[in-house]
């Protein structure tokens, strides 16, 4: 009896392990979809393609809905925030001071990289979000 | 139940998309934020690497053969070219590259369209801005001087090829290379043209030819008596060093323009006033040039030098290129928005140019049959007037329609339907001539000049020049010196167009042009040099009418130097080309000095009249004196003139500061000085103390400000031409002023210095206040402007065919018609 307990246990053990482990490289492979796919697109498409690829990404891969919202968001705040800062360091600054100035974020260039980021990132978790309530609707 | 959070959520993210896909606000909008932050698409691909890399290969369809670009660190362009053509090109695509925002804005600004990508703008005044530039007719007047350029075929094959480079740049632009601006408005390049050089060029007319003072003198006319108007606006003053000396001998005139009969009855009456404002371009928009023969140098050879004096814009008016052909080699400053070096020398000569300033603008008086105004008065009849309808369109608005009457004299400027920056009703009408709308081919001109060998190809070269009017200066290795008024001016009788004219019959129009032999001129003058400050080209025994409206200090000042100078190197001239002293003070202290009454002046009031009599003269950044001599002039010059002219709702000119100057300089009891509003009658010494004691409380204000020097408070700007702060360099440490060789203002100074040695081996220095690059997000968006605000220069390298490998040599751009295959 104690011994069925224990292998049940274990195997729910095992078994949760397992689930995390497919949730955790679901996540990964979403948010690395993402970011890969937004990037290519964003080559040739307006701006707003991040929302489509987040929307299609996160119904190709399931995902609770706030996994696959965090999944959207990191993946455009990543892309857009990481983006914005390897420009942004290669530029030594020079702009994104001025359009801080200008919109006005107080001239900080590490303002306007987090806002770049965040506006990104909400776009894309929102994408994605709305992707995974779609699944649990139909 | 289930659908509820999918719907939630797509409602929001698809309502977050939208909202940052918008342009928000009401007269100042926000650019579309999602596309704008986009790394891939937004402000952020303007942020160019600061190791960029310029080495590339460039395929432009059309070019005739190969060309190569070689970039010095400055990123100067040293082109190497097969021919002119091909020359013509790069330098199109060179110019759309690094500054296509710029020419872009500045004939959509000539073509009265700011409304279409700016909106109405406050208080309409976009809007009125487009209104008046179509009125006045600059696109008539474009397509006027295209048509006569088009037909040269020299000047037409270089505008296709310089449409062409730019188009090139055009077409290969993605939405991600967008120029900033682009992309703050929200709006994209359209495809350039020739009728935009041409409007280019049209504005550069408007600038510097397209301002007069018809309306303020026609009130003051009607205002003052005749005595006094005749004390407040004299036709000269008697410090004015002309152009061209006193005492130079001129031949009687070949046309004798004739005053209409009816000059007193109907012109200097007195009767009319006018209500309506003008456009007008920067007052202040002026130059220096001189250039010293070699018996003044120490080298033995000539030194030209030139600084025009415009708009401290960013990106700045002024794009710097050496253009090598097998024909000729030519340095200087070019005009994004055209092809050719405008200011600049090639392995001969060097030519530099100032704005001549007379007036060429002049208003008539129209009576319309009715409000329909298609019909007018003239000649003893009526007269059918041409009407046109100009689309004016408005950013996120109902387009405006605009009807504008043309008469013989020209269009209709003002009328009851348009009176300008004016709020006042008015039921008149106005019609303008303006020299500019008459078609001619002024980039002939510097076609010619790239390669000109000496002073007959310059003066040939200089020919095709009509409008607007400049002082051409000239200099050459074989030692010659020149300097022609340049230009087709109208021969005016005395006071013609000083006033708005009556536009019913032909009485009044312009008679005839001025032999252009006839411009006032020099060659090889004994003195050793010729100079232009935009004075009045002659005294009062040219055989023309000049006008009145010239300033007068810096020419004074630039004559007085280089007659006492000797042994002159190019760093001489760079000492006077940045000479910050003042003659003006220089001749109005000792009145101040005389008058003012010390007796009950406070410790701190005495104090600061001890530092202006300690003052050197000289408006240096550090200076307290030139801000306590700003002040006490000023007041000085309301108290005297306000209680007169406060009598009035009209705009009246206010005389210019030479007058007030000259008329205490002559005489300490002028009849202004009293202050009709009181019963007493006050003294100049009264005056000049109550200044001062007003001078003392603004010093107090600017000490608590911290902007105790010249530089603080005079607070020059590159500024950019949004006049957006964020991308403007605001503050710059850099003295002078007005009245100063110097002449660097708040927005306004020194848009280009020029100093070329015409020795064997050319010896040049120059700077601008910006940078090659118009873009704001590049390391070279300002390049020059430190080194310009404290006066230093940069050698100007001109590139050898030898030298393509020299270290100087940075980055190279080849060119070809085809993609090459690597």
């Amino acid at each position: 009896m104690g011994h069925a307990f224990f292998n049940n246990a274990l195997i729910r053990i095992i078994n949760n392990v397992l689930i995390r482990i497919i949730m955790t490289l679901k996540f990964l492979a979403a948010t690395l979809l993402i970011v890969l796919l937004s990037f290519a697109c964003g080559l040739y498409l307006p701006w707003w393609v991040i929302a489509p690829v987040s929307f299609f990404v996160s119904l190709l891969i399931p995902q609770p809905p706030l996994a696959a919202f965090m999944a959207g968001f990191l993946a455009l705040f990543l892309l857009w925030g990481g983006m914005a800062l390897a420009i942004d360091l290669a530029n030594g600054s020079i702009l994104s001071a001025k359009v801080a100035a200008i919109l006005p974020l107080g001239g900080s260039s590490y303002a306007i990289v987090i806002v770049t980021g965040v506006i990104g990132a909400l776009v894309g978790g929102g994408s994605a979000l709305t992707a995974a309530f779609l699944r649990k609707a139909s | 139940m289930r659908i509820v959070p999918f719907l939630l959520s797509l409602l929001l993210t698809t309502g977050l998309i939208i909202c940052l896909n918008t342009s928000w606000g009401s007269l100042k909008k926000t650019p579309l934020f999602g596309q704008f932050l986009s790394p891939q698409h937004g402000f952020w691909q303007n942020a160019e690497p600061l190791r960029q890399e310029f080495n590339e290969k460039i395929a432009l369809p059309g070019l005739q053969g190969k060309g190569a670009v070689y970039f010095d660190e400055y990123l100067i362009p040293h082109v190497e070219a097969g021919g002119e053509t091909d020359a013509c090109y790069i330098q199109g695509y060179l110019h759309a590259r690094f500054r296509l925002w710029q020419m872009e804005f500045q004939t959509f600004a000539a073509a009265g369209r700011l409304s279409e990508f700016l909106g109405p703008g406050e208080n309409n005044n976009y809007v009125k801005y487009d209104r008046s530039m179509r009125r006045l007719g600059m696109v008539t007047a474009a397509r006027a001087a295209l048509a006569v350029m088009e037909k040269d075929s020299i000047i037409k094959r270089d505008c296709d090829a310089y449409t062409a480079g730019v188009n090139a740049y055009i077409g290969e632009l993605s939405s991600g290379a967008l120029p900033l601006e682009y992309k703050l408005l929200n709006y994209r390049p359209e495809p350039w043209s020739n009728l935009k050089t041409a409007l280019f060029i049209k504005y550069m007319a408007y600038d510097l030819a397209g301002g007069d003072n018809d309306f303020e003198m026609t009130n003051a006319r009607s205002f003052f008596s005749k005595e006094d108007f005749a004390k407040l606006y004299p036709a000269t003053q008697d410090s004015l060093d002309p152009i061209v000396p006193k005492g130079t001998h001129f031949l009687p005139p070949s046309f004798v323009p004739k005053a209409p009969a009816t000059v007193d009855s109907l012109y200097y009456n007195g009767n009319s006033t006018v209500t309506d404002e003008e456009l007008k371009p920067e007052k202040s928009n002026g130059s220096n040039n001189w250039a010293v023969s070699g018996k003044k140098t120490l080298s033995g050879r000539p030194i030209l030098c030139n600084d025009p004096h415009l708009n401290t814009n960013l990106p700045s008016i002024w794009y710097q290129m050496q253009i090598h052909t097998p024909d000729y080699n030519v340095y200087g400053v070019s005009f994004p928005g055209a092809p050719f070096v405008i200011i600049g020398f090639n392995d001969s000569c060097a030519w530099g140019i100032t704005n001549a300033g007379r007036d060429v603008r002049d208003y008539y008086a129209i009576k319309f049959r009715d409000d329909t105004r298609r019909e007018y008065w003239f000649n003893g009849q009526w007269r059918t007037a041409d009407q046109r309808v100009d689309t004016i369109r408005i950013k996120d608005a109902e387009p405006f329609y605009d009807t504008v009457a043309t008469t013989v004299f020209g269009p209709v400027m003002y009328d009851p339907g348009f009176t300008g920056y004016s709020d006042v009703a008015s039921d008149r009408s106005y019609a303008v001539r303006w020299k500019a709308a008459d078609s001619s081919d002024e980039l002939l001109t510097f076609h010619y000049l790239q390669s000109i060998h000496n002073y007959d190809d310059y003066k040939q070269a200089i020919s095709t020049f009509k409008t607007p009017g400049q002082n051409f200066v000239f200099a050459d290795k074989a030692g010659q010196i020149a300097i022609w008024q340049q230009g087709q001016f109208p021969a005016k009788w005395k006071e013609q167009g000083l006033f708005v004219m009556p536009g019913e019959d032909s009485s009044y129009m312009w008679q005839n042009s001025i032999d252009e032999e006839e411009n006032p001129y020099m060659i090889d003058p004994d003195r050793g040099f010729v100079s232009s400050a935009n004075q009045e080209p002659a005294d009062t025994t040219y055989p023309y009418y000049l006008g009145s409206d010239f300033p007068i200090y810096r020419g004074l000042i630039i004559n007085r130097q280089l007659d006492a100078m000797n042994s002159i190197t190019p760093a001489d001239m760079m000492k006077l080309q940045t000479d910050n002293f003042d003659v003006f003070a220089q001749m109005a202290r000792p009145i101040l000095l005389q008058h003012i009454n010390e007796a009950g002046l406070t410790e701190e009031a005495k104090a600061y009249l001890n530092i202006f009599k300690l003052w050197n003269l000289r408006n240096d950044p550090s200076e307290e004196g030139p801000i306590i001599f700003h002040y006490w002039w000023d007041h000085l010059d309301h108290d005297i003139l306000d209680d007169e002219f406060a009598r009035t709702p009209l705009h009246l000119l206010h005389p210019y500061e030479s007058t007030l100057l000259e008329a205490l300089l002559k005489d300490s009891s002028w009849s202004f000085i009293d202050n009709i509003n009181t019963p007493g009658k006050e003294t100049l010494r009264q005056i000049v103390t109550a200044a001062f004691r007003k001078t003392v409380d603004d010093m107090a204000r600017v000490s608590q400000e911290g902007n105790l020097s010249w530089a603080a408070f005079k607070d020059t700007w590159a500024r950019h031409l949004l006049r957006l702060p964020a991308l403007s360099r605001t503050h710059l440490p850099i003295g002078g002023g007005t009245h100063c060789i110097n002449a660097a203002k708040q927005f306004h100074g020194p848009s280009w210095r020029m100093i070329v040695q015409l020795t064997d081996k050319t010896e040049a220095y120059g700077i601008y206040p910006g940078g090659q690059s118009g873009n704001p997000g590049s390391p070279y968006y300002d390049t020059f402007i430190d080194r310009w605000a404290t006066g230093a220069y940069l050698p100007l390298w001109v590139m050898g065919p030898g030298e393509t490998m020299d270290k100087r040599v940075k980055w190279v751009m080849h060119f070809s018609t085809t993609p090459s295959s690597e």
